[in-house]
């Protein structure tokens, strides 16, 4: 980023950080105050970050953004493997909310597949199974999922009533499973537990980890295997990164869980190395996998274009090879040759626009460096449902107090295992660390954030509209809940969960899509179509309210 | 596309698969947004709240604000009281609503929160400030459906609210059933030009479809008053448009402050709309104004114009009940053969209407409630149809089988016209023509060989 644009940390509009958080909070009830003000902070010195009090509880009646565990599991993690039959235990409603939400985009690979995505399939419980129990029901429907689709693999997940009914949806999956002879297993994702999709995210990871990971040893023919984590391939960054990659002559075993298939998860520990790009909702599997099969990992990020670099080189240099360290120059000084002049002329128009991005439990963080490719200047940010880890880096993790509400979500127990750890890989990392090679990594949202910027966890619908009224951003990236909220304000709002069904935004390619998308939401005219001529031509007084500071 | 779906029904006791219909709250939510300053309050994990906010902000590409009592564990073992105390108080600080409506979930109903003991517990703990309200309703999603919670809100006005001063006003009460913000409108529309006097609740137009301003106002200027809600107890007649959705809360008036009501169809299509307008006319003891007259006279027109192109075609259909019942009718009414008529909500009563209803114009149409998408689909592979119609997720199946698709009912996540421009009334019923003659006519101006395809239809 260039001087000129950090020299205002908060933008040209508005107050300094601090008096912003002031005014945000000022309306809360005192113990609402208290609790909303260790969720914001002005990141006042970015190479210590302060503590924030990240994945707390949501104060009840506050408008947030967060959805629950379910979501977090079957929605995000789970949801897009295609060619496994998802089945959600439960009333109508949260699966019904699950089906195609998510632009977890796919193809199946073969003639004869099923991509399951297209379906929701629940029990649609009644009330009688409320009384009785549901067991019985999901049992039917396990199999009557299987006599009509013939599915691999089928998968279960419980939702907040089925919990306090107390159904056993492990039970029920173990006896199905023995009997159909394909592999069924259950989620117990019920909404209530943990504070966010954060905690769906944590118990999705288990059970991959415990029914999928390691049921298929066939070797993979490549040089150099990975496996990308953590990316959902909404509106087809996944197949960007895999382009990309492949040119480099990179090989993904398993992307968990974009685009993905059940098989190529069962296939996936046959890679030399894991690669991590949502550290919160997949870091779980990446130290697993580490500690049963001795693959290490290390954070990437795919989303910008310097970010890009960075992650391709960091992989090169993991293996070390000459070869392949130049070709990944090779790819990125050809696709450079396509992003730069885009890139150059759109950064005439973006310089020191400012952003802000409330999203997700990674977004939040990887968009900022589009943002910077951009020149562009992110003045506020913060995360849905991320752990302190994800603001303040993992160092901050043995200081980290577990509460009620994340004890509650199973630990596994894991160990090397016998004949499938290999050795050779802790010893590479070893050797690779002691020449500063950095793995299990990550510094955090707050050091990459300018200092004196805003930093908003589980940012309220009050807080949104506050910081806009004070600072009219150029441009916001959030979700569709706020989408309407912020659009009618006159700032243009960018999905970062749907990418407003656009994308793919990642790699270069991606880069590109998204540097046209600001562009143009940052260039538009419409807003002005917002005050008839009546308003504006001096004919009728004033009004007293500003009009929006870009209009 | 659905390469799962065979054209062979195997009969399913407990699998739903892709439903025709989704989960209460979400009815009470839209419902409830339809009164002016009233903030909808799910009493639940927030994970539900999320989901009905962002499907309804995808439906109406509006902003839709909605409180969670966002329930931990913890409460889910020990009841949500303290959370919707807390919750009540920070809402009627930070947010400043007229009202607070509470409506359940499918956890705090198996709780068993008792919601009218704890609102009356904040009232004496001073949580809700003078002059404000809350008020809750019970939608637990293991019964009926989105439909049933909607009705259920309804009702719930209805209770809480209505008074009766004794004396009669000359007002009639509109309950316009679950539809669009632009077709409670087109019926506000109708009411003025007939010349009655009226209170709609709920009343979503110019809250869901609020105009660009360019500030953001979370209570838009529009929805039903809680003086209106009052009020509705002092008029000498109630319209229920809608019986699933409309009628739990007629009855309710009728037996809290005597108000009689008459129990309507949804006003789609004309012999629907003209009963519409004729119970109006009846109300209000005037006469059908010439230029109303006029635009079901337009309506027939274009019926007639395009009756070749209607005649026997072959439609298969998903939706609501009430939506379905006004629909159908329609499409019969355009001498249309409705060959399967699909809802996800439970009812019996409802498939031996529509039953009637299709005989004319086919006696074997194959109608179920309590069915599914998927159903629906595999039938259609066995009996082949012209054109299919029903919610978003319909045009998957549409692409499967290449057929034509009009979208209508809820939720349309696709398509912007549906927030625009109303299904009811006569100048609806033209819009649902012509939106069907578009979905023939492209068909075929895309796909006839060269020779067939005519300049003129
Ligand atoms: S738990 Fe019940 S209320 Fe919540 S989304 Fe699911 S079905 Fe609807
Ligand atoms: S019922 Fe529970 S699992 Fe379902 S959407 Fe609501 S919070 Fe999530």
């Amino acid at each position: 980023m260039s001087d000129a644009i950090n020299k205002a940390p908060m933008g040209p509009h508005g107050p300094d950080a601090a008096t912003a958080r002031e005014e945000m909070l000022k309306i809360y009830p005192k113990k609402t105050q208290r609790k909303r003000g260790k969720q914001m902070l002005v990141n006042e010195d970015p190479a210590t970050p302060a503590e924030i009090g990240a994945n707390s509880r949501t104060v009840p009646g506050i408008i947030t953004q967060r959805g629950c565990s379910y979501a977090g599991c079957k929605g995000v993690v789970i949801g897009p493997i295609y060619d496994i039959l998802h089945i959600t235990h439960g009333p109508i409603g949260c699966g019904w909310y699950s089906w195609l939400s998510r632009r977890n985009i796919t193809k199946i690979r073969a003639e004869g597949e099923t991509n399951y995505l297209q379906y929701s399939m629940s029990t649609d419980m009644q009330e009688d199974h409320i009384v009785f129990g549901g067991e019985k029901q999901l049992a039917t429907a396990i199999q009557e999922a299987y006599d009509e689709f013939h599915p691999k693999a089928i998968s279960v997940y419980a939702t907040c009533p089925v919990g306090l009914i107390g159904d056993d949806i492990h039970t029920v999956c173990r006896t199905m499973k023995e009997k159909l002879g394909i592999n069924i297993f259950g989620f117990s994702c019920e909404g209530y537990k943990g504070v966010s999709q954060s905690a769906g995210h944590h118990i999705a990871n288990n059970g991959v980890f415990k029914h999928m990971i390691g049921l298929d040893d066939t070797p993979v023919e490549a040089k150099y295997k990975i496996n990308i984590l953590g990316e959902y391939n909404i509106g087809g960054d996944a197949w960007e990164i895999d382009r990309v990659l492949q040119l480099c002559g990179i090989h993904i075993i398993g992307t968990l869980s974009g685009g993905v298939s059940y098989g190529e998860i069962c296939n996936c520990h046959m890679a030399d190395l894991n690669v991590v790009m949502c550290h919160r909702s997949i870091n779980y599997m990446a130290e697993m996998m580490e500690e049963k099969f001795g693959i290490p990992w290390f954070k990437v990020n795919f989303i910008g274009i310097e970010g890009t670099k960075k992650s391709l080189r960091k992989i090169a240099q993991y293996f070390g090879d000459k070869e392949l360290i130049d070709r990944v120059e090779e790819v990125i000084a050809a696709e450079m040759a396509e992003v730069k002049p885009v890139l150059d002329d759109i950064r005439t128009r973006t310089f020191g626009k400012t952003a802000a991005l409330f999203v997700g439990g990674s977004r939040a963080h990887h968009y900022q460096d589009l943002f910077e490719d951009m020149d562009m200047q992110v003045i506020a940010a913060g995360y849905e449902f991320a752990h302190r880890d994800d603001y303040e880096g993992r160092d901050v993790l043995p200081h980290i107090k577990i509460d009620a509400d994340s004890r509650n979500i199973e630990e596994l127990e894991v160990t090397a295992d016998e004949t499938r750890f290999d050795a050779a890989k802790p010893e590479k990392k070893k050797a690779l660390e002691e020449s500063g090679f950095t793995f299990s990594d990550y510094e955090g949202m707050m050091r990459q954030m300018a200092k004196d910027t805003l930093v908003i966890d589980d940012i309220s619908h009050h807080e949104m509209e506050k910081l806009i009224e004070m600072y009219h951003p150029d441009v916001i990236g959030s979700g569709i809940k706020d989408k309407y909220v912020i659009e009618k304000m006159g700032v243009p709002c960018k999905q970062l969960h749907s990418y407003d069904y656009g994308g793919p935004y990642a790699g270069f390619k991606g880069a590109v899509n998204f540097f046209k998308d600001i562009d143009r939401m940052t260039s538009t005219k419409v807003w002005k179509l917002a005050r008839a001529p009546w308003h504006t031509d001096g004919s009728e007084p004033a009004e007293k309210e500003a009009t929006p500071a870009s209009a | 596309m659905l390469e799962g779906t065979t054209a062979e029904i195997r009969e399913r006791k407990a699998l739903r698969i892709n439903p025709a219909k989704t989960c209460q709250p979400i009815g009470a939510m839209y419902a409830a947004l339809g009164i002016n300053k009233c903030m909808p309050h799910s009493h639940g994990s927030q994970g539900c709240c999320a989901y009905h906010r962002s499907q309804l902000t995808r439906h109406h590409k509006d902003p839709v604000v909605a409180t969670t009592s966002s329930f931990t564990e913890g409460a889910s073992v020990f009841g949500g009281m303290a959370n919707l105390k807390t919750a009540l108080s920070n809402i009627f600080n930070i947010y400043e609503p007229d009202i607070v409506a509470v409506h359940t979930t499918c956890l705090s109903e198996v709780i068993g929160d008792d919601i009218p003991m704890i609102i009356k517990k904040s009232a004496e703990d001073g949580i809700i400030p003078e002059g404000k309200v809350v008020i809750h309703t019970n939608t637990p999603s293991f019964a009926g459906s989105h439909v049933t919670g909607f009705s259920n809100q309804c009702a719930a006005f209805v209770k809480y609210l209505a008074e009766s001063s004794g004396e009669t006003k000359n007002v009639l009460n509109i309950f316009p059933g679950w539809v669009e913000p632009a077709d409670m409108r087109e019926m506000k529309r109708l009411a003025e030009m007939v010349g009655v006097e009226y209170i709609m609740a709920p009343d979503t137009s110019d809250v869901l479809d609020s105009p660009h301003d360019g500030k953001y106002h979370m209570y838009p200027d529009g929805g039903t008053t809680v003086a209106q809600l009052k009020a509705m107890g002092d008029s000498f007649l109630t319209l229920a448009l809608g019986p699933l959705a409309s009628t739990a809360a007629a009855t309710e008036l009728e037996k809290k402050c005597k108000v009689p009501n008459k129990v309507l169809e949804l006003p789609i299509g004309v012999k629907a709309t003209d009963e519409f307008v004729n119970a109006l006319r009846l109300a209000g003891d005037t006469a059908v104004p010439a230029d109303l007259e006029k635009e079901r006279g337009r309506l027939v027109d274009m019926i007639s114009d395009m009756s070749q192109y209607l005649h026997n075609l072959k439609i298969a259909i998903f939706g609501d009940p009430d939506h379905l019942t006004s629909m159908v009718s329609f499409l019969v009414e355009m001498g249309a053969k409705p060959m399967i008529v699909i809802t996800g909500t439970p009812g019996k009563k409802w498939e031996a209407k529509m039953k009637e209803i299709c005989s004319e114009t086919n006696p074997e149409a194959e109608i179920l409630a309590f069915s599914d998408i998927h159903y629906m689909h595999q039938w259609i592979k066995n009996n082949p149809v012209d054109l299919i119609m029903g919610n978003t997720y319909g045009k998957y199946v549409a692409r499967t089988e290449k057929l034509p698709y009009v979208r209508f009912g809820f939720p349309i996540l696709d398509r912007v016209g549906h927030r625009a421009f109303p299904s009811v009334g006569y100048t609806g019923g033209m819009r649902i023509l012509e939106k069907i003659t578009d979905a023939l006519f492209d068909q075929r101006d895309r796909e006839d060989p060269d020779h067939e395809v005519e300049l003129v239809l």
